[in-house]
Parts: structure tokens; C-alpha cells; sequence
């Protein structure tokens, strides 16, 4: 029987960044085949090249067998390959019903096919354990069932080959268990499944194959059962971590930031953060683990003033700070790197000198009273740009025009070069290439060289393990507990972060 | 490759498209000017006639233009920290009131000084009617749209209130204010030639038209030069880096809509101490709505709302000149006219792009 999916030699450039590099990829028919490696490998570009949202520079494509073009979506979705992305493609206002529906309504009078698509939930959810009630809301189901939703869809538009894209990020691990038995429905009625994730666990728990990505190039592919987690690691990194960067003893200094009982709630009321107490000393960097969506965005909102606080004390170098603005957090020598780049910590549309300057607007070297000095902010712009390696260093260029990993370049070397006591970080590394990756770890150590009190949020574990001096685990808006690097792994950290006992 | 955000070289953005746009403004509405039975090139040259074809022609030209550039000037300032402001028809509408109440209660004050208090006065008054709105929405979170919309309406009554039952000329039918002591009146582009020895047609262009020229100037300085203009740009173009910037977004769309009501003020100080006189009412004339569409062909920059200003000035004086000309051209024709225009340059204004992005993209 050919294979399900065949990749031949695959080849894609993004300008100058390589991302895939000559890549082979043979999938089973009736297999679940996981595809893993690091945030930048190169996963997702060729998942989207599977499924047509980028078409490959150069290589072939293979499907069930016959060379099969997929320029676009309509032609991956006629080859029987459909996609659950990361984020959702939901509508929240429409029913479970009409969501799987949407685009495949069969003719303008909805009733005839309201009737078969009903039918055939039914039977989607007999045959493979997905229970949704098709009349709910989808913005009233919870995010599990969501997903399940996705896979309705895909299902229902007669889908042979499904790709899930880092399924398991926004899922409680119970929930994450029941997509594990779906999958294993799916496998069991022949279906094929691509999962795309940079979980070890997920991968030795349910995968048949896997192959392995590294810096746009394929390095492995192992039969699950004869491979272990330590050697799909090595194959992953390619290098031993902690010999990558070497870091210098430091003798931690006084207390920058002290957290004491701090909770915050959402707009909604809801308490996302809890009772969280904790410190970081000069010099240091304390890192925050947990899966993404358990109270660390808020949590560093409210310490970078963006959040109100709903009880609790923050002190930034001894001083209180709680409920300050951003503004005087910034004064109070507290500077942040946003997790979420292009809402917060740029403005897109604006040039990147604009950017350069955003939440420093009222420093004097930036103009005369209240006129701005552009020939000035200009040079130092330009300084920002070549002291961290920003490319191209134009300072006039649009921000949007830049790639993930200059724009973090950008904001991080804009928010350290007024030596901050304290440096806030969210999710540095999300969407940067693998060289920008090791220059922003870099740049992160060099702070807690010159005695700056570093707090640290990242899902991504590897981060958290190569650059923290001691590790919270966050779950449930609560810091269930703390580890130090040498003494953690994946699996002890996972099971703290699934909010299971250390 | 047709893709509508594909990008152009600047000069196809700013300069290629509108003009594509205007002409094809020009088509349809040749197209309705041969339906009625005129020739769309006599109805044209009677409107290029009109709005440049004399000096007393130009000068009507100019002084619609002052009005363009004040109400343009008034949306794009908003627009720069997000708003959308609707209002700018009754904020200039009651900052004619607050120019004629200078105008009414000190008369014996000398020109050099009256005029100045008059303007400024009508900024002052545009900026209060802006105000209420802004707070809303700063602080009660009500949609500036809606009530900017509503504003219109309660400028609208109040002033008819005011010029029937309080300001108007004892003695007299129509609501008016008396006229203005002479001392009020901004003086004449052609008293302003003569006075380096030119001699200029008997047309209402005024010293306003210098004041919208100045606060072309202005705006640009303040918008892309100050460190307030930073700030109010960086509320409109992301409102949550505004708050990661440690800027109080509530505090600039006050500020911004101050700014904006202000210079709607600048129509009142054009018509009502300007031309006319005296305040009377519904001298706004729609001018107001019309800066939406200049701000929005003029891309919200000074140059561009220059340019867009002339465009509907001489729209707006050739063709009350081509009605007149034409037997077959009504008066509602030619705002039939404008409407197009307002349609393929502002509402359609990317109609035409990914025609434009296939040609360059060929060469």
C-alpha cells in the first residue's frame, strides 16, 4: 500500500531565512505520525506547505501515492487533507452545527443539508468519541470541545489525512487526554493523523513514527517504539543545553521584585492569578513555567501596571509599587518585554524608530519640551539596531516590515539599555528563527550579568530550563511549586504544570 | 499578485490611485450628464470655468476651499488617535455661536483685538461641543460615532432655539443676529491686496483662508513632530500598546477631540466673521460631512488635505456655475456629482488598486 503522504525533498526560502532545507517526509496510511523539533525548526512551514498555504520553492508531493500539486487549501482539502490549527477557525456566534457546515452547505436552501450534516455528526460522534451537543453555541464550549469541533469539520468535509498543530497548547491535561483517545479512534478507523508538537510526552505516548526537525532540516526519523524520549531530545537540540551557554556564577543580590499574595482578576471578575508570592534578586533569573493560559500573562500585566491588582503587594527595589501605572513602573526602573509582540510591544504601522521609542516618548534625549528631536531619535535608533544586531538597521522601515526576530531584537534592546533593576520577559523567543533564539538568550543572561533581577515567562520548557537560575511552575493561576534547573526535567516539570503533585 | 495589499511605490499609493479615482468620478458623472441631454464636455468645461475660470472665480474657489481644509483638518486629527468624528458640522455650528457672542457683547473693543477673541471664541466653543462627546467616550465608554451624530442634531435645535427665540434682530423675520460691529469682520483677501498694492475681485475670501493655511502647518507639527502627537497616534493606531507605553488612552481622545472641535471652530470663524457677518442660521451648509470626505481622499495628512480641499472647493463653486450654465443641469445634479466623487475616492477609494498593482507589476 503507498504511503498516505509523501514529501519529496521539499525545499522553502522566506527571503533569507531557509526554512526548510531539502526536507523528506513518508507517512503510513492508518498511522499517527508525530513531527516534532523546536519553535522554528520548520514544522509549521511545511505543514503549511501540506496543506497549501505556502506552496514549496521546489520538491514534490505525494498523495496516496500520486504526485499531487496543492497550491492551495481547496486542492489540500480535495486530496483529503485538512488542518486543525493552533487557533481556532470558529465562529463563537454559530452553533457547533453550522460551524461544521460553514463552506459546505451544498446548495442555498439550508434545511436539506441541516438534516445530513445532523445525521452525520451523529455518526462522527459514535464512530470516534467526539461528543459535542450540535446546537451549542461554540463560543459557550469550553476549549477541549472546541478542538473537537475543528476535527467535526474536517471529518465532515471527508478528510483521510488530518494535521493538528500543537493540539495539545491550550489544553487542560485532561482534556488533552481526551483528544489522545479521539485520535486513537481515528487511527483505528484508518485515518491517517500528522501531529506537529515540541511535547516529547505527547510523542512517546501516542505516536506510531516520528521525525524529527532541526534549523529547516529533517535530522531522524525513528519507529516510536524503538526510540526514548532522551534520544529524540538530543536529535531536537542537537546539543547538550546547559554546555551551549555558559553561564556565570553569580552570588544573588538584594531583592529587586517581591511579590507578596498578589491575586488578579479579568475583566470578567474571574481570579486569574492567586495568592502568588515570590521573589527575584538581582542578578538572577527566575523563571515562570506552566502551560500558556494559566494566569502568567496576567501576572506580569499586573507587574508591569498594564493589570489592576485585586489584592496583594508588589515592591519593585524595595519600594512599593503595587498598582502603579506602567509609566511609573517604567521609572521605577521596571522595564518589559510583552509576550505579545505585535498588540503591545510595537506598533506595526508605525516606523521602527516609532517603535523604538514607544513607552520612552517622554525622554528628554528624545526631543526639546514637547517637540520631538527625529535626526536624534533617529541616531539612536540606528544605535539600538547595531548594538543588537537589528536587520535591516533602518530606522524608517514600517515595524511590520521585520521579521518576528528582529522586532524582538528591537523591543529588547529598547528596553534594556536603560539597565533596568527589573526586567519583565514574556515568551521572548515566540515565532524568532533559531539564530535570533540563541542571541535573545544571550542578551537575557547579559542582564542577569549586570545585576538586573530577570523574571522569566515561557511555555516553551527548554527556554525556562537554559536560562533560569530557579524555576516557579504555575498552574491554575497558582505557583505550585519551584525547582532548581539542575535538579528539574521535562517530566517533573510537566506533571507540575499539569497541576499533578511534584 | 492582483492581491489589493500588494504594495505600490508611494507615488502610485498618494498620487496614481487618486487621480484614477477622481477620473473615474468624472466618467459616471458624464455618464448622468448625457442621460439628461447636455453634453458632459460643455457641462465640464462650465465647471472648470466656474470654479478657475476668473478671478472672481478662483476667489469663490478659495474661500469653499478654507471651509474644506478646517473641516478636513477637524476629521483627520481625530482620525490620527482613532476617532471617528461625525461632529465637526456641530461643533463648527456652535463655534459660530461662541464667535457671534463676542461678535454681540463687545462691540466697543477694537478690531485688532475683537477678531482674534471672536476666533478664538469659536475654537473654544467647537472644542466645548467636542468635548461632551469625548468624555463619553473616554470615560462612560459611549461610541463617539453615535454621539457625535446626536451632537449634530442638539446643535441644530439649540441653535435654531437660540437665533428664533434669543439672538435674533428685534424687528426683523429672519433668524438672524444683528450684524456684527464692522470692527468684527476679518478682512477681505482683496482690502489684504490692495494693501501690497494688488487689486483682487469682490469675492468672500477672507483672512481665514491665511488661518487654514497656518493650521495645515500646524497640524502636521503637532501630529508628526510633538511628543502629544506621538502619543495620540499611538492610541489610534494600537490602543493596547498605548497602555503598555504608559500613555492614558482615555486622556487622549479628550485631547484629541479638543483639537479636532477646535479646528471645526475654524468654519464658523470663516463664515460668520468672514463672509457674513452675522450668524445665521444653517451656515454650515453641510461642510462638516463634506471634511469626512476630504480628510479620507487626503489619506489624513496636510498635503492631501490641501489637495482634497481644492478638489471640493472648485466642486462646490464650478458647480454651482455649470446649474447655472446648463439649462438641463440641475442644482441637485451637481450634487449628484460630489456624491460620486465622495464615492469613488472615499467609499471605494481601493476599487481601482489591484487594476493598478497588475499594470506596475507588469513593467
Amino acid at each position: 500500500m503507498p504511503p498516505a503522504v509523501e514529501m519529496r525533498a521539499v525545499d522553502k526560502r522566506f527571503g533569507s531565512v531557509h526554512a526548510n532545507q531539502a526536507v523528506d517526509l513518508t507517512v503510513a496510511r492508518g498511522h499517527i505520525h508525530g513531527l516534532i523539533g523546536e519553535n522554528g525548526a520548520g514544522k509549521s512551514t511545511l505543514m503549511s506547505i501540506l496543506y497549501g498555504f505556502y506552496t514549496a520553492d521546489s520538491g514534490e508531493i505525494l498523495i496516496g501515492g500520486r504526485p499531487t500539486p496543492i497550491p492551495d487549501s481547496h486542492a489540500a482539502i480535495a486530496a483529503g487533507i485538512a488542518m486543525v490549527h493552533q487557533h481556532f477557525m470558529l465562529i463563537d456566534t454559530m452553533s457547533v452545527l453550522e460551524n461544521v457546515m460553514l463552506g459546505v452547505e451544498g446548495g442555498s436552501l439550508l434545511s436539506r443539508h441541516t438534516e445530513t450534516a445532523r445525521a452525520d455528526l451523529r455518526r462522527l460522534a459514535r464512530d470516534y468519541g467526539l461528543e459535542v451537543d450540535p446546537d451549542a453555541l461554540v463560543g459557550s464550549l469550553p476549549v477541549g470541545a472546541q478542538q473537537r469541533v475543528e476535527i467535526l469539520k474536517a471529518l465532515h468535509r471527508g478528510a483521510e489525512i488530518l494535521i493538528l498543530d500543537e493540539p495539545t497548547g491550550v489544553l487542560t491535561p485532561q482534556e488533552a487526554a481526551d483528544l489522545f483517545r479521539v485520535l486513537g479512534a481515528l487511527r483505528a478507523q484508518g485515518k491517517t493523523v500528522l501531529l506537529v508538537t515540541h511535547k516529547l510526552r505527547e510523542i512517546m505516548a501516542i505516536t506510531d513514527r516520528v521525525s524529527v526537525m532541526r534549523a529547516g532540516r529533517m535530522v531522524g526519523h525513528r519507529d516510536t517504539a524503538a526510540t526514548s524520549p532522551a534520544e529524540l531530545g538530543e536529535l531536537m537540540i542537537g546539543r547538550k543545553l546547559a554546555a551551549s551557554l555558559d553561564k556565570v556564577a553569580i552570588v544573588p543580590g538584594a531583592t529587586l521584585l517581591e511579590v507578596d499574595g498578589l491575586s488578579v482578576r479579568d475583566a470578567a471578575g474571574v481570579e486569574r492569578v492567586r495568592r502568588v508570592s515570590f521573589s527575584v534578586h538581582g542578578g538572577e533569573v527566575v523563571g515562570i513555567a506552566g502551560v500558556s493560559g494559566n494566569g502568567q500573562a496576567e501576572l506580569m500585566e499586573a507587574l508591569a501596571g498594564m493589570r489592576p491588582v485585586s489584592a496583594g503587594v508588589i515592591r519593585v527595589g524595595g519600594q512599593p509599587a503595587t498598582g502603579a501605572s506602567p509609566a511609573a513602573m517604567r521609572r521605577m526602573g521596571l522595564a518589559h518585554v510583552p509576550e505579545d509582540r505585535l498588540r503591545t510591544g510595537l506598533v506595526p504601522s508605525f516606523s521602527a524608530r516609532e517603535s523604538a521609542m514607544l513607552g520612552y516618548q517622554d525622554t528628554p534625549a528624545y526631543g526639546h519640551g514637547a517637540m520631538l528631536d527625529w535626526p536624534a531619535i533617529d541616531r539612536h535608533t540606528r544605535g539600538l539596531m547595531q548594538g543588537f544586531d537589528v536587520r535591516p538597521a533602518l530606522p524608517r522601515l514600517r515595524t511590520a516590515n521585520f521579521s518576528g526576530g528582529n522586532q524582538q531584537k528591537l523591543i529588547l534592546a529598547r528596553e534594556v539599555e536603560r539597565r533596568p533593576r527589573v526586567l519583565l520577559v514574556g515568551q521572548p523567543t515566540r515565532g524568532v528563527d533559531i539564530g535570533g533564539i540563541d542571541f535573545i538568550h544571550r542578551r537575557i543572561l547579559a542582564m542577569r550579568e549586570t545585576g538586573s533581577a530577570v523574571l522569566l515567562v515561557s511555555v516553551e520548557l527548554d527556554e525556562i530550563l537554559r536560562l533560569s537560575d530557579r524555576i516557579l511552575v504555575m498552574s491554575g493561576g497558582e505557583i505550585v511549586g519551584e525547582v532548581r534547573p539542575d535538579e528539574a526535567d521535562e517530566r517533573r516539570l510537566g506533571l507540575m504544570m499539569a497541576g499533578i503533585a511534584a | 499578485m492582483s492581491s489589493p495589499a500588494a504594495p505600490l511605490p508611494w507615488w502610485a499609493d498618494y498620487a496614481v490611485l487618486p487621480l484614477m479615482n477622481l477620473l473615474l468620478a468624472l466618467l459616471l458623472a458624464a455618464l448622468v450628464v448625457l442621460a439628461t441631454g447636455s453634453s458632459p464636455l460643455d457641462a465640464m468645461a462650465a465647471l472648470v470655468r466656474g470654479a478657475f475660470g476668473s478671478g472672481e472665480a478662483i476667489g469663490y474657489t478659495l474661500y469653499y476651499v478654507t471651509d474644506m481644509i478646517f473641516a478636513g483638518l477637524a476629521v483627520a486629527v481625530a482620525f490620527h488617535a482613532g476617532l471617528f468624528n461625525i461632529g465637526v458640522e456641530g461643533q463648527a455650528y456652535i463655534g459660530g455661536l461662541g464667535a457671534a457672542l463676542v461678535c454681540l457683547n463687545l462691540p466697543t473693543l477694537p478690531g485688532w483685538l475683537l477678531a482674534p477673541l471672536a476666533i478664538a471664541a469659536a475654537a473654544l466653543f467647537g472644542a466645548g461641543w467636542a468635548w461632551i462627546p469625548a468624555w463619553l467616550q473616554a470615560r462612560r465608554g459611549s461610541h463617539i460615532v453615535i454621539t457625535t451624530i446626536m451632537f449634530n442634531f442638539i446643535a441644530y435645535s439649540l441653535m435654531v432655539y437660540l437665533l428664533v427665540n434669543v439672538l435674533i434682530a428685534p424687528g426683523q423675520m429672519s433668524p438672524e443676529t444683528p450684524p456684527f460691529t464692522p470692527a468684527a469682520a476679518l478682512p477681505s483677501m482683496q482690502s489684504l491686496a490692495a494693501g501690497i498694492g494688488l487689486t483682487l475681485a469682490q469675492t468672500p475670501l477672507n483672512a481665514a483662508f491665511l488661518l487654514a493655511i497656518a493650521c495645515l502647518l500646524l497640524v502636521w507639527g503637532v501630529i508628526w513632530h510633538t511628543r502629544w502627537g506621538y502619543a495620540l497616534r499611538v492610541v489610534g493606531a494600537s490602543p493596547r500598546a498605548a497602555l503598555y507605553a504608559g500613555i492614558e488612552p482615555g486622556r487622549q481622545v479628550i485631547l484629541a477631540m479638543l483639537f479636532s472641535g477646535a479646528l471645526a471652530g475654524g468654519i464658523a470663524a470663516n463664515e460668520v466673521l468672514g463672509a457674513q457677518h452675522k450668524l445665521l442660521i444653517g451656515f454650515t451648509s453641510g461642510y462638516g460631512f463634506t471634511g469626512i470626505a476630504v480628510a479620507l481622499m487626503g489619506r489624513n495628512h496636510p498635503v492631501g488635505i490641501l489637495l482634497a480641499a481644492i478638489l471640493f472647493g472648485a466642486l462646490y463653486q464650478g458647480g454651482a456655475e455649470m446649474a447655472f450654465d446648463l439649462p438641463n443641469v440641475s442644482s441637485d445634479l451637481v450634487i449628484a456629482i460630489q456624491g460620486l466623487v465622495i464615492l469613488t475616492t472615499g467609499g471605494m477609494a481601493f476599487l481601482l488598486r489591484p487594476l493598478l498593482v497588475r499594470v506596475l507589476g507588469r513593467a
